[in-house]
C-alpha cells in the first residue's frame, strides 16, 4: 500500500503527539499545578505558553496533558471498536431475531444524542477518572461503526467466495474470520480513527465543563479554568489558544488519515489535481481538457 | 406506507428506551449515591434536596423496581420531571420550558441553514472537482477538528468584549422583558447572532465534506454521463441527476449529524452563557441538579428524534424506492 501525502502528514502529526504523550510530563519544564510567582503573564522566554491566574506554566499544563488525552481517545476508540465489529458482523452474518435485535438496538445507539447521554452517565457516576471516561465514551460511541460494519458484512455474504466456503462446510467461525474480517480492514481502521477523534472531543467538553476530575490534567482542564478564570474577559488569550490548536491538530492528524483509508478504500475520491481529465460533453464525445485551458 | 409506519415504530421503541435509561441509570450505581453525592456537593444540599434526591435515586425500599417503574411513567405523563436543586423549588419542567424556546430557535435555524447551505456548497466542490473549490477540504477539515466551543471563545475574543461590536452574554439586554416588541426582538438577534455563525461554521463542514464525497461518486455513474449526452444543460444534469441522487446518504445520515450537532451548540450556549438547554445543563452539571440534568437528557433526545422523523418523511419524498408496497 502506497502512502499518499495526506496520509503521511497525519501519520507524522500523530507521531509527534505520541511522542509527546510519553515523555511529555518528563519535558515539562515546571509541575503543572506548582504556583508560581509570576501570575497571568503573557508568553516570554520562561514561560513559553505564558502562565494561569496561580502562575502555573501552560506550556507544562499542555504537555503533561498529552498523555491523558491520547490515552482517553485510543482505549475509548479500542473499546467501541471492538463492540462495533462484534455487533455489526453478528448483525449482518448471522440471521434471526438475535441479529435484528442487535442491528435495532446499534439504531436505537446511533439516534440518542450521545453528548448529553455520556454527561449524564459520567455525572451519575461515583469516579470520574481517565479510565472511567474512557470506559463511558467507548461503551456510547460504538454505534455507527456497528451499523457501516453491518452494511458492509451484509454485501459480502453474498459473494461468491464467500458462499463457496459455505458450501465447502467451512465453520461459521472460519468464514467469519478468514473470508470475512480480512476484507473489513480497511472499514474498521477508518471506523477506529473516527471514533477515536469523537472520543477526544467529547473527553476535552467533559473535562470543560467540569464533569471529569479536574485534578487529572488534560487539554479541557487547561479551558475549564480558563473559562471559569475568565480568561477572556482579561484578554488572557495565551491561556486558552495553545489547548485549543492542540486539539485542532490532533484532530486533523485523524481526519487526514481517515481520508487516507477512505481513498484507500474508494479510488473514486483520490484527488486528480493538475492531471489531465476527460469529462463527457454534449455530442458524447469525449474531450481532453486541461486545467484553466479554453473551454473552461 | 409500511416504511412509514416501521419507522414511527423504531422512533417510539427509541423513545422508551431513552426513558427507561433515563430511569434506570440512578438505581444501577452500587453503594449508596445520594451519600456520595451528599459528600461531592460539600454541604450546598438542602434537607428538602437530599429528600428528593432519595427519591430519584429510587431507594425507597418499601417499593419493588416495578412499581416505581409505573411511579415514574405517571409523573412523566403529567409533565412532571421533579424539582429542580439548582432553582429549589422550581419545577424541572418549568425550568427547561424558559430555555427551550432558546435553544430551538437558535439550533433550529442553524441546523437547517447549515444543512442547506453546506450541502450546496458540497454539491459544487463535488461537481468542480480538481478546481480551487477543492481549497474547501483542509479548511473544513481543520473546522471539523476545531470543538464548536472553542471557536466561540475565539470569536467571543476576537469581536465581542469591551470594545467589540458584539454583546458575548446573554441572550438579549438585561432590563429587556421577553416578548415580541420591536426592542427586544433586535436585542434577541444580536445577541444570537455570534453563536449561530459559529454553529453554522463548525456544523457546516460536515455537510460539505459527506455531500462531496457523494457527488465524486455519483458523477462517474452511467445515468450521469447518459444525462450530458443527451445534451441537458449543465446546472440540470448537477442538480436533478447527480445532487438528488447524492442527498439519499446525508439525508439518511441526519440522525448521527444531528445528535453531534445538538451535542456541539450545546457547548456553544455555555460559552456565551446564552439562556438555552445548554447553559442550563452546564448550570445543572455545576450544581449536582440531577432532576434537571436528566429533564434535560430526554427533552433533547426527543426533540432529536423528532428532527429525524421529519428527516425520515423528506427521504420519503426524495427516494421513490421506499414508497413502494411491501
Amino acid at each position: 500500500m502506497r502512502l499518499n501525502a495526506k496520509t503521511k502528514i497525519g501519520l507524522v502529526l500523530l507521531a509527534g503527539f505520541a511522542l509527546f504523550a510519553v515523555i511529555g510530563p518528563w519535558i515539562a519544564p515546571y509541575d503543572p499545578t506548582e504556583r508560581g510567582g509570576d501570575m497571568l503573564q503573557p508568553p516570554s522566554a520562561q514561560h513559553w505558553f505564558g502562565t494561569t491566574h496561580l502562575g502555573q506554566d501552560i506550556l507544562s499544563q499542555v504537555l503533561t496533558g498529552t498523555r491523558g488525552v491520547l490515552l482517553v481517545g485510543f482505549v475509548a476508540g479500542v473499546v467501541a471498536t471492538v463492540l462495533a465489529v462484534l455487533v455489526g458482523i453478528a448483525s449482518g452474518y448471522l440471521t434471526g431475531l438475535a441479529a435484528e435485535g442487535l442491528s435495532a438496538v446499534s439504531n436505537v445507539f446511533l439516534v440518542i444524542p450521545a453528548l448529553p447521554l455520556i454527561i449524564i452517565v459520567a455525572s451519575t457516576l461515583p469516579g470520574t477518572g481517565d479510565w472511567t471516561i474512557a470506559l463511558v465514551i467507548g461503551l456510547t460511541s460504538w454505534a455507527w461503526g456497528a451499523r457501516v460494519l453491518r452494511a458492509q458484512t451484509l454485501s459480502l455474504r453474498r459473494r461468491d467466495y464467500v458462499q463457496a466456503a459455505r458450501a465447502t462446510g467451512e465453520p461459521t467461525w472460519r468464514i467469519i474470520g478468514f473470508e470475512i474480517l480480512p476484507n473489513l480492514t480497511a472499514v474498521i481502521a477508518s471506523g477506529f480513527v473516527g471514533t477515536v477523534i469523537f472520543a477526544v472531543l467529547s473527553e476535552i467538553t467533559l473535562a470543560f465543563i467540569g464533569v471529569s476530575d479536574i485534578s487529572d490534567w488534560n487539554w479541557g482542564t487547561i479551558l475549564f479554568w480558563a473559562q471559569s478564570q475568565q480568561a477572556l474577559a482579561q484578554g488572557a488569550w495565551w491561556w486558552f489558544v495553545p489547548a485549543g490548536l492542540a486539539i485542532a491538530l490532533l484532530g486533523t492528524a485523524l481526519s487526514l488519515l481517515n481520508f487516507g483509508i477512505d481513498e484507500f478504500v474508494s479510488p473514486r475520491l483520490r484527488a486528480c489535481a493538475g492531471t489531465a481529465k476527460v469529462r463527457m460533453r454534449v455530442g458524447f464525445t469525449p474531450v481532453l481538457r486541461r486545467e484553466g485551458g479554453p473551454g473552461e | 406506507m409500511s416504511y412509514l409506519l416501521r419507522r414511527t415504530g423504531f422512533y417510539l421503541l427509541t423513545a422508551w428506551i431513552a426513558i427507561t435509561i433515563n430511569f434506570l441509570l440512578p438505581r444501577l450505581i452500587p453503594g449508596d449515591p445520594v451519600m456520595s453525592l451528599i459528600n461531592r456537593a460539600q454541604g450546598q444540599l438542602s434537607t428538602q434536596a437530599i429528600q428528593s434526591l432519595y427519591v430519584l435515586f429510587g431507594l425507597n425500599k418499601d417499593e419493588s423496581i416495578f412499581v416505581q417503574y409505573g411511579h415514574y411513567w405517571a409523573q412523566l405523563l403529567h409533565g412532571d420531571l421533579g424539582l429542580s436543586f439548582a432553582f429549589f423549588p422550581t419545577p424541572v419542567a418549568s425550568v427547561i420550558a424558559d430555555s427551550l424556546p432558546w435553544t430551538l430557535a437558535l439550533v433550529g435555524i442553524t441546523t437547517l441553514a447549515s444543512f442547506l447551505l453546506g450541502t450546496a456548497l458540497g454539491v459544487y466542490a463535488g461537481w468542480r472537482r480538481g478546481s480551487w473549490l477543492d481549497l474547501v477540504i483542509p479548511v473544513t477539515t481543520f473546522l471539523s477538528s476545531v470543538p464548536y466551543f472553542w471557536l466561540g471563545l475565539i470569536a467571543i475574543a476576537l469581536f465581542a468584549g469591551v470594545n467589540g461590536i458584539f454583546p458575548s452574554s446573554g441572550g438579549y439586554e438585561p432590563g429587556l422583558v421577553p416578548g415580541w416588541d420591536p426592542d427586544f426582538l433586535l436585542s434577541a438577534v444580536q445577541h444570537s447572532l455570534l453563536p449561530a455563525v459559529t454553529i453554522l461554521l463548525s456544523s457546516m463542514s460536515g455537510w460539505i465534506l459527506s455531500m462531496r464525497n457523494m457527488m465524486v461518486t455519483v458523477a462517474a455513474e452511467d445515468y450521469v454521463t447518459v444525462a450530458h449526452a443527451k445534451g441537458l444543460s449543465e446546472r440540470r444534469v448537477m442538480v436533478s441527476y447527480a445532487a438528488r441522487n447524492a442527498l439519499l446518504p446525508s439525508v439518511s445520515g441526519f440522525a448521527l449529524s444531528l445528535g453531534l450537532v445538538v451535542g456541539g451548540t450545546l457547548l456553544v450556549e455555555i460559552v456565551f452563557s446564552y439562556p438555552g438547554l445548554g447553559f442550563e445543563l452546564f448550570q445543572a452539571v455545576g450544581a449536582k441538579d440531577y432532576p434537571l440534568m436528566q429533564g434535560i437528557f430526554l427533552i433533547i433526545t426527543l426533540s432529536v428524534l423528532a428532527a429525524n422523523f421529519v428527516a425520515d418523511l423528506a427521504y420519503l419524498v426524495l427516494d421513490p424506492r421506499t414508497r413502494r408496497e411491501g
